[in-house]
């Protein structure tokens, strides 16, 4: 069978197909709302976070201080044994310069792009990172291996969320470098 | 080549109204830690991993991204099953028989008690351009049918408030029960009406929950337990989605997919043959139009057998003897795994308060709730 | 083995376009109808379906594998959906072969289908509920973030350019001016691509595929039944399919580590050793033109940052050693999710049986692959088909 000898099906629409009423349409706006529990782990990492802190679990089998926390090792499959803390500070494991909203919209000429990143966090095991946010910091600075600290909201301003932190910052002020040819962020 | 697929391990958290101690995650591994210790093995031993799910029910899209760490499924064969948990042991079925896996998990859970608003919800899955726009609430689905059941099988609302006294009452002695209770068909018949002839106690209130099983190839069975618990038929059923289409009567998709077990299972006499049987009682006259549909009741006998006694614990054949929706909870995908669970329970002895005696071969049944036609039948043995 | 041999016997698919007149109903119903057409049988002829569709946000129906279930040919019989995320669409004949393989079947209607413009301000948007509802989503993240912090780790990692990457939406919208279905078939440059609107650095908007409405269909038969339908059956040989830890970011991004377990067990099943040379032509998944470099890799088709170097020598054009998405690929075709991948799996079976028309590889190729990714960078899905 060759696709080229078969009549497809799809019909392809254009905007002015809408717009001069050639195809009938509905709309239905869904009106769906969640209360998730937190449970025991992600419920005192949201504690912690509105204390300024970041907290792990630890598994005494494999060692390792995961971060999100959580209450079982899915690698040991195990119930996992203690918390602990970790630092505020971590390592850019690899980051985004972001142009677009959530919706795909585009960010306006005046708004600043947004730095999504994966932040490896200091005291957790190697590589386990959380994403957040860089700022502070210009986009063309940023490099893979940039040293970050925490920026946190006021303490009266938090609520027990990932947002309590505002964003990650770069440890040292970032030394203007040449921005490398043809990379435009 | 393998000839047989069995359950070698099963574990639940039992249910409750709501669960706000747990996350769904903690909730789950739970139910796949006792799971995998009932079975004897280690979820990194298990070849393949099914999680029966629907995306909008969590709150989230792409539902399996979330499945794997608490099964002990990482890095492992895994998919969602959008479908109820019985669809998603069929698939588990199907993998072993191929010969290409020995042993597969099924987990499916509720976190209902998370929708802040349940029935508009349910009424997301209505045609968008037909059915939607008339804003009914989604229980007028089971309104309309509940009304041409009783005019074709001269069945009355009574004796369907009849099916809510006996599944609560028989809730009262499980302990995994969210909705036991002592409560008379007067009560039934005075609770706020929802969409006539249904009143509020016809419809089984949501509850969460999570269940785990593990299904074994024959050999691998015999090998992990003394007592595996076999799966002898399976069927399922899509019916037409399109409501205008229905015929509202009957419930077409479970007979459908009984033939289907049945003829799997080798039991020609259906009625003779099965000795207990958990079936979809989420609204109160659909264990009746069930039963019918099964032929574990003639058309239009099913009000009859119930008033006998014929279904209820001490009877010929116990029907929802967990207390089914109606006294357990309605568990949306995980309604099959608990009647599974109950299944499981009953045939390896250990139903406890609830135990009946003497029992080899179960039925478990299913439908996907409005607006589907879809059901799925799992017929079970210890033999 | 002694496992059962299953053949794929027919396809059916529609265009993908942009927005489609066809309810997902509608669109299903072509695909299906084609396929079934394609190997002269009814509906009747089928006894079991499987329906493969990624979000319910898109189409804006809960539980959609009910909805679409008329359009897939599901009537009074035993129907289930499958569902694992971008991977669905070659995980369809993988769900397809649990039906024939155990016995349960002989014929199985496998459909998959995707209705991605009902979801208004724009499908992107649903992306947003993928991240984790708690921990990710207050930051507000969209898909295409994911893909940028995949890329840019993946590039650092390996030294590789942009320009090298943009080889891969160069010809893979190319060869898509060859496929009846493409949307977004185009003759374009390197730097037609890098000139291209910076959306999340470093992805630009032509390194990205678009948002479709598109359905595809297979027709899966036993052996039996299979040599009495065709001639030309080809065999599903290998299946794999793993998922990675939701714990998206505690993982090294530089490799796609599920895609080399899921090839793993589909190159095992159908006795692979050296994929490289076993693999007469292959569909990864492309979403990304990235991805594609990426996912050969996973697959163990070439070592680890070789990829780009390979597409650069045109290793995998279609007339090269391996060639790599011959059908133009989602970059050129489109990418209704689900059905792009079974898209894919279409193409290596008319690749096989030698009706790929324009888009036909040279040297009869005898053995094929393909792949697809899902969720937050975890799901791979792998199957190897043959014709002999």
């Amino acid at each position: 069978m060759d696709l080229d000898t078969c009549e497809l099906g799809g019909t392809p629409l254009k905007s002015s197909d809408f717009e001069k009423c050639k195809v009938l349409t509905t709309e239905w706006k869904p009106n769906l709302g969640y209360a998730w529990d937190n449970g025991v782990a992600i419920g005192r990492y949201l504690a912690e976070l509105k204390e300024g802190r970041i907290i792990a679990r630890v598994c005494h089998e494999c060692h390792r201080i995961m971060l999100p926390p959580r209450m079982f090792c899915e690698l040991c499959f195990r119930p996992t044994d203690e918390w602990a803390y970790v630092e505020d500070t971590g390592v850019v494991n690899t980051f985004s310069i972001a142009r677009v909203n959530w919706d795909a919209s585009r960010r306006g000429p005046k708004e600043p792009p947004l730095m999504p990143a994966v932040i490896e966090i200091d005291g957790a095991t190697k590589g386990m990172g959380i994403m957040h946010m860089l700022g502070e910091v210009d986009p063309d600075d940023v490099t893979i291996g940039m040293k970050v600290r925490a920026v946190w909201k006021k303490p009266e301003d938090r609520t027990g969320a990932i947002t309590d932190i505002l964003y990650f910052k770069p440890i040292r002020a970032a030394a203007p470098k040449k921005a490398a040819a043809g990379r435009k962020r | 080549m393998v000839k047989r697929v069995g359950i070698v391990g099963i574990g639940t958290t039992g249910f409750r109204p709501i669960t706000p101690d747990v996350s769904y995650r903690e909730m789950i591994f739970e139910a796949a830690r006792k799971a995998y210790t009932d079975a004897g093995i280690e979820p990194s031993e298990i070849g393949g991993f099914i999680t029966a799910a629907e995306d909008f029910l969590e709150g989230y899209s792409i539902a399996d991204e979330y499945c794997p760490d608490q099964i002990g499924a990482v890095l492992k064969p895994t998919q969602t099953i959008p479908g109820d948990f019985i669809q998603a042991l069929a698939t588990g079925y199907m993998m072993i028989m191929t010969g290409a896996f020995k042993t597969v998990a099924i987990e499916a859970h509720s976190k209902a008690s998370n929708v802040k608003n349940i029935d508009e919800l349910m009424g997301f899955a209505f045609d968008p351009v037909y059915n939607r726009p008339l804003r009914e609430t989604p229980h007028a689905i089971a309104g309309l049918e509940m009304t041409r059941y009783m005019f074709e099988t001269c069945t009355s609302a009574e004796q369907c408030a009849k099916v809510v006294v006996k599944n609560k009452a028989n809730a009262m002695r499980n302990p995994y029960a969210a909705f036991g209770a002592e409560i008379s068909e007067r009560d039934v018949m005075n609770s706020e009406a929802i969409s006539l002839p249904l009143h509020r106690l016809d419809i089984a209130p949501h509850a969460d929950g999570a269940v785990v099983a593990v299904l074994a190839d024959g050999e691998t069975a015999l090998a992990l337990t003394d007592m595996p618990i076999w799966i002898e038929g399976l069927g399922w059923c899509t019916d037409t989605p399109t409501l205008e289409m229905r015929d509202w009567g009957e419930a077409a998709y479970a007979r459908i997919a009984a033939e289907m077990a049945y003829k799997m299972a080798g039991i020609a006499n259906p009625a003779g043959m099965i000795d207990f049987a958990e079936i979809c009682d989420e609204y109160s006259y659909k264990e009746l139009q069930h039963m019918e549909a099964l032929k574990l009741a003639r058309p239009g006998e099913a009000a009859h057998l119930l008033e006998s006694g014929a279904t209820s614990f001490a009877g010929d054949i116990p029907i929802n003897v967990s207390g089914g929706a109606l006294g357990v909870g309605h568990l949306f995908e995980a309604s099959g795994a608990h009647k599974i669970l109950e299944l499981v329970e009953q045939l390896r002895g250990e139903a406890g308060a609830r135990q009946i005696p003497d029992v080899n071969i179960g039925l478990a049944q299913v439908w996907r709730g409005v607006p589907t036609a879809t059901g799925a039948v799992a017929i079970l043995s210890n033999m | 083995m002694g496992m059962r041999k299953v053949a794929i016997v027919g396809a059916g698919i529609t265009k993908f376009v942009r927005r489609a007149q066809e309810t997902g109903k509608e669109l299903s119903w072509q695909a299906s109808k084609m396929a079934l057409d394609s190997c002269g049988l009814s509906l009747d002829d089928v006894d079991m379906v499987t329906l493969g569709t990624a979000p319910d946000a898109f189409d804006g129906v809960h539980m959609k594998g009910e909805y679409l279930a008329d359009g897939a040919g599901a009537h009074r019989k035993p129907y289930m959906r499958h569902y694992v995320g971008g991977g669905t669409g070659v995980f369809s004949p993988i769900h397809g072969w649990f039906h024939v393989a155990s016995g349960m079947a002989d014929i199985c209607l496998v459909v998959a289908e995707e209705k991605m413009s009902s979801c208004h301000p724009h499908p992107q948007g649903a992306f947003l509920t993928i991240f984790d509802h708690t921990t990710e989503q207050p930051l507000k993240p969209t898909l295409i973030w994911i893909f940028a912090l995949e890329m840019n780790r993946y590039m650092q990692t390996y030294g590789i350019s942009k320009a090298d990457i943009a080889r891969v939406s160069v010809k893979n919208k190319g060869n898509a001016l060859d496929h009846p279905s493409a949307q977004v078939a185009e003759k374009i440059t390197v730097e037609d691509v890098l000139a291209s609107e910076t959306l999340c650095w470093p992805v630009n908007r032509l390194d990205i595929s678009p948002a479709s409405d598109g359905a595809a269909a297979v027709v899966l038969a036993s052996e039996r039944v299979a040599r009495r339908l065709t001639d030309k059956p080809v065999w599903i040989d290998g299946v794999g399919f793993a998922i990675d830890t939701a714990y998206w970011a505690t993982r090294d991004l530089a490799y796609p580590r599920y895609v080399e377990t899921a090839a793993r067990m589909a190159y095992d099943m159908a006795g692979i050793k050296e994929p490289a040379k076993e693999i007469h032509v292959a569909e990864p998944y492309d979403p990304f033109d990235y991805k594609e470099l990426h996912h050969m890799e996973g697959l163990m088709l070439c070592p680890r940052g070789e990829a780009a170097r390979l597409t650069a020598e045109g290793y995998t054009a279609r007339d090269g050693n391996l060639p790599i998405c011959p059908s133009g690929g989602a970059l050129g075709v489109g990418n209704p999710i689900a059905a792009t991948g079974l898209m894919k799996v279409i193409e290596i079976f008319l690749q096989l049986r030698g009706e790929a028309g324009k888009r036909q590889v040279p040297g009869k190729p005898t053995c094929g692959l393909a792949q697809a990714w899902g969720d937050l960078m975890q799901m791979g899905t792998v199957i190897v088909l043959r014709s002999h």
